[in-house]
């Protein structure tokens, strides 16, 4: 009795702290704060798929989202020089219409969720326990057997994301030098060095040739 | 003994051949090297009939009935290539190839100074070849290809002068006429397959009898009898390649092509395809006497009605045409008494003496320099004495006189109608006679007006100014004063008097010899087959006592003495009283107009067919081209997608966030749906569970 | 004690708040981002909680997937955002507009 308790009290607690936290981030200022927010809210959801004796994926929420995506969202936010006043133009015009269809469809979920009846439908014992083994094994198991063929496309959809988000943000300055080593290796003598011959006597209409002549081959 | 395959392949393609080497390389080989080549190939062609026609006939050869090749099949219908030559093939392939080759040569003299030289040479070279495969078929197939490949020669060679917009008209109107026709032909060789399962002659004709009594039901209530649905559109077919009446109109217009091939195609060989065919399909037609009936009033009504046009004709060359339409329409009452073998013997006794007729005019037409028209010639018989002589025989043997080869063919068809009972024999008696009569009437007139009595025509040499216009007359013939000649007339050269010549003796001598074995010998033997019942032919054959007799008799029988009538009024008309021309004319104007105008069938049908799907064509592109497919289906539909793009477009805004906002207001909605519309919310579900 | 109910409708409010999101924050890319990443977290609420209440495994599997393609697809959209950056010198929406029809 006391442990439910317990959890009711800590779902209601991190549900607060999740619910809170979600709205910062759709309504504060300073987008480095939102990502933080953010931040919280994955936090606080993981805390809450605990509860539900899901600690694989509340852990892997935590690393793989806290640890990678978001921080890649700051990268991102901090790296780009953001307008911030420009960026919440219409906040405040918007907001009523947001608020609004926000309401409507909460209310439509509501309704077809019909929360009366669902609060009947009781959580029942951890079914990972059931089967004696951990979450980890539970998952783990159907991962490797039943999905391993979605799996292995997700590790290829991972990979192409990589490459991906390499590929569009790799570029070459136009304006860095850089050595070429095969270039250097295959230069013909030849092509450095010119032997101009001249007129002892210089005249005016030998100016041309002066000019080609002074001309150095580049390196 | 048996006819070699190599042989009538050769007799079929060396004429290809030629036509393919003057045609692709008339270039190249120059004038000499196309007339070369394609008289080589015909001459090959012709001297190789000959040997078939003798092996069949002395060599006592079997019939050749093969298939040489299948061209494509269908299901269980197979299409081949594959001849059938028996005694009736082997007299077409002479007569074909005879006058095909006489013709090459006579070209030589007559297209002399035409720019078209090797086309020509091409051309009739192809219709050669086009008409053995007709001939030389076995199979329906294979004789719609040559009726076809007949008719397009036809149609290329009437309108061989392409820039002449009269020989285009009636190249057009040539074509069309006989698409009329081909249709026909070709419903009857559908039915031909429906009804007997097969296109090969020979199975055909074996099944023949199993019509008897079959139907087709084409209106409603009303039962058809096969064998006679199949005749008839059969002869429909024949009514268009032979011009029988209604379908004749095109003939007389054909004229317009070079006169070698009026002596070829339109005079002695295509046009009579028809009857060729009708004789051929003989166990057919045997089995339906509606059909005969049929076919023996349409070639009375041609006979008799066309050569009444010839009387009144100017034009040297139309005269000749419309006693053409009128010999067919004999040779088509000879089909429809059931006298097959008589249709066929006139058929090539026809063609030798048409032939020899339309050579001879186009000589006159050489030394007229291209005038045709009979009122500016007279006199020409000192000009030109070997033309003059050989046309008289032609004539002679035109209208029937005894001993000619004419007389015997003609006659015998005349006695044959007169003996027979079929439904129209009496109405086609008539005319046959009658038509003995008007032959005479046009023959003489023509030969009146164009080599005796006075000359009307101006030459101008001998008045002095010879000097002017020589060269300009010469390039333009055919434009210029009727009437007037730069010099006199003179004999045409050896190789147009050569031909003329040489189809003047089968036009005196082929019937002598030839009208007993063939027209009563049963000389056909199988490949003509002439029901018990309605054997005229064999009943005219019981008083068949030799060749000289029945010339003896012949000089005592009514079409004699109708052709002596005929004789001695034109020969008082026109030699000794000229002016009684004219009056006659003025005192039957009524009757001169109805002939003048054709009994207004080019006009009916002009008005009525041309003017008609003219104007059909012209509401279907307005209507249907313009109106519906152009501004309804292809414009409008690019105007209504313009219209609904354009409105449309307004949605694409560009900003991410309009897109967002439509994507969450169809969730709205969605769930409002699910919400008004659903069967209960989720956690009843889970409840129910 | 916890039910149902209370994940489900707190999957509901996440939702709704990145709704809400979407629509006051139309100008900032990187917000417009996060609001996304808040309504697949909703969404994975709903699976881990369904996956528990029906013990099926499948749900947490497909959380486990969801969490690889949000990764996938934020690394890319993030990486967008950076060459649009470079090229245009601005995230904002409203000045992107190239595809107005």
């Amino acid at each position: 009795m006391t442990s439910e308790l317990l959890q009711l009290i800590c779902f209601y607690a991190f549900s607060f702290v999740t619910v809170a936290a979600a709205l910062s981030v759709i309504t504060l200022k300073n987008t480095v704060h939102a990502v933080l927010a953010l931040v919280l809210t994955f936090f606080s959801s993981a805390c809450l798929w605990m509860l539900l004796d899901a600690e694989f994926l509340a852990l892997a929420l935590i690393v793989v989202y806290v640890g990678a995506v978001m921080v890649l969202f700051l990268f991102v936010v901090m790296m780009l020089d953001i307008d911030q006043e420009r960026m919440r133009e219409g906040f405040v015009k918007f907001l009523p219409v947001g608020l609004v269809v926000a309401m409507v469809m909460l209310a439509e979920m509501l309704g077809l969720i019909g929360v009366r009846a669902m609060h009947a439908q009781v959580l029942g014992a951890d079914p990972a326990a059931l089967a004696g083994v951990s979450n980890t094994a539970w998952l783990g198991l159907a991962l490797y057997t039943k999905f391993l063929l979605p799996f292995e496309i997700a590790a290829l959809i991972l990979t192409v994301g990589v490459v991906a988000a390499v590929a569009l943000t790799l570029r070459q300055r136009g304006d860095a030098r850089y050595e070429s080593a095969s270039q250097q290796v295959k230069i013909d003598p030849r092509d450095r060095i010119r032997v101009v011959k001249m007129a002892a006597v210089r005249n005016d209409e030998s100016n041309a040739v002066d000019d080609n002549a002074s001309q150095e081959p580049r390196p | 003994m048996s006819l070699s395959t190599s042989i009538l392949l050769t007799i079929a393609l060396a004429p290809l051949a030629g036509c393919l080497l003057a045609g692709f390389l008339g270039k190249f080989i120059g004038r000499a090297g196309a007339h070369g080549a394609t008289i080589l190939g015909v001459g090959i062609s012709c001297a190789l009939s000959f040997y078939v026609l003798y092996q069949l006939t002395l060599g006592g050869a079997e019939a050749y009935n093969q298939n040489i090749y299948t061209w494509f099949q269908i299901g269980n219908l197979n299409a081949s290539v594959g001849f059938l030559v028996d005694r009736l093939t082997a007299m077409m392939l002479v007569v074909v190839s005879f006058v095909s080759l006489l013709v090459h040569l006579y070209t030589i003299g007559y297209m002399a100074d035409d720019d078209g030289y090797t086309r020509f040479f091409s051309y009739i070279s192809l219709f050669t070849f086009s008409m053995f495969m007709l001939v030389m078929s076995n199979n329906f197939v294979q004789l719609f290809f040559g009726w076809e490949a007949v008719g397009l020669v036809s149609y290329l060679l009437i309108g061989f002068w392409y820039k002449r917009p009269t020989a285009i008209f009636a190249n057009l109107k040539a074509f069309l006429v006989n698409r009329v026709g081909d249709f026909g032909f070709l419903l009857g060789i559908a039915a031909v397959l429906y009804f007997l399962h097969t296109l090969d002659y020979a199975t055909a004709f074996g099944a023949a009898p199993g019509l008897l009594g079959r139907t087709l039901q084409i209106t409603a209530g009303t039962q058809w009898d096969a064998a006679t649905v199949i005749c008839i559109c059969l002869f429909v077919g024949a009514m268009g390649k032979s011009a029988q009446v209604p379908l004749h109109v095109w003939l007389p217009d054909s004229m317009e092509g070079p006169t070698p091939i009026s002596a070829l195609i339109h005079a002695a060989t295509m046009v009579t395809a028809g009857i060729f065919m009708v004789a051929r399909m003989s166990p057919l037609f045997e089995m339906s006497s509606t059909a005969l009936s049929f076919v023996l009033v349409i070639g009375a009504t041609t006979a008799l009605f066309t050569g009444l046009i010839g009387i009144v004709q100017n034009d040297i060359k139309r005269v000749i045409a419309y006693s053409t339409l009128s010999q067919l329409g004999y040779m088509t009452v000879a089909l429809g008494v059931s006298m097959y073998a008589g249709a066929v013997f006139h058929l090539m006794t026809h063609a030798f003496f048409k032939a020899l007729l339309f050579l001879g005019a186009g000589s006159v037409i050489i030394a007229m320099h291209h005038e045709q028209d009979m009122r500016y010639m007279g006199g020409l018989r000192k000009y030109m004495p070997i033309t003059w002589i050989t046309m008289w025989i032609g004539s002679l043997a035109l209208v029937a006189v005894p001993f000619t080869s004419g007389f015997y063919s003609k006659d015998a068809i005349i006695e044959a109608v007169g003996l027979s009972h079929r439904w129209g024999a009496h109405y086609a008696y008539f005319c046959v006679m009658a038509g003995a009569l008007v032959t005479g009437l046009y023959t003489f007139r023509q030969m009146y007006l164009t080599f005796h009595g006075e000359e009307r025509f101006t030459v101008l040499a001998q008045h002095g100014h010879g000097g002017h216009g020589h060269d300009d007359a010469h390039a333009d013939h055919g434009h210029h004063e009727p009437g007037v000649l730069a010099h006199a007339p003179k004999e045409s050269p050896w190789v147009v008097t050569v031909p003329l010549v040489l189809l003047a003796i089968p036009s005196l001598l082929v019937g002598f010899f030839s009208a007993g074995p063939v027209l009563f010998g049963n000389w056909f033997g199988s490949a003509i087959h002439v029901d018990p019942a309605d054997n005229v032919l064999g009943e005219l054959g019981q008083d068949f006592h030799g060749s000289l007799a029945m010339a003896l008799h012949g000089f005592t029988q009514l079409p004699f003495l109708l052709v002596l009538v005929a004789f001695v009024s034109c020969t008082y008309i026109y030699v000794f009283n000229p002016a009684m021309a004219g009056k006659i004319k003025r005192a039957l104007n009524p009757l001169w107009v109805v002939l003048d105008r054709k009994y207004w069938f080019d006009t009916v049908y002009f008005a009525v067919f041309a003017q008609g799907s003219v104007k059909l064509g012209r509401l279907l592109w307005q209507a249907g081209d313009k109106a519906a497919i152009d501004d309804v289906m292809v414009n409008g539909s690019v105007k209504l997608v313009h219209r609904i793009a354009t409105s449309v477009r307004r949605l694409q805004s560009g900003y991410l966030y309009h897109y967002a906002f439509a994507m969450i207001l169809g969730l709205i909605l969605l769930l409002g749906g699910y919400w008004l519309m659903g069967s209960g919310h989720m956690g009843s579900v889970l409840a129910g569970q | 004690m916890i039910s149902l109910a209370h994940y489900i409708v707190l999957g509901a409010v996440l939702f709704c708040i990145a709704v809400a999101g979407l629509f006051i924050n139309r100008k900032n890319v990187i917000v417009l981002l996060m609001s996304i990443e808040l309504m697949l977290l909703a969404v994975n609420m709903n699976f881990v909680a369904f996956s528990r209440f029906l013990g099926d495994v499948s749900g947490q599997v497909f959380v486990f997937f969801i969490l690889t393609v949000a990764a996938a697809e934020a690394a890319i959209g993030l990486a967008i955002l950076v060459l649009l950056f470079r090229n245009r010198s601005t995230i904002n929406i409203a000045d992107i507009d190239s595809m107005k029809g």
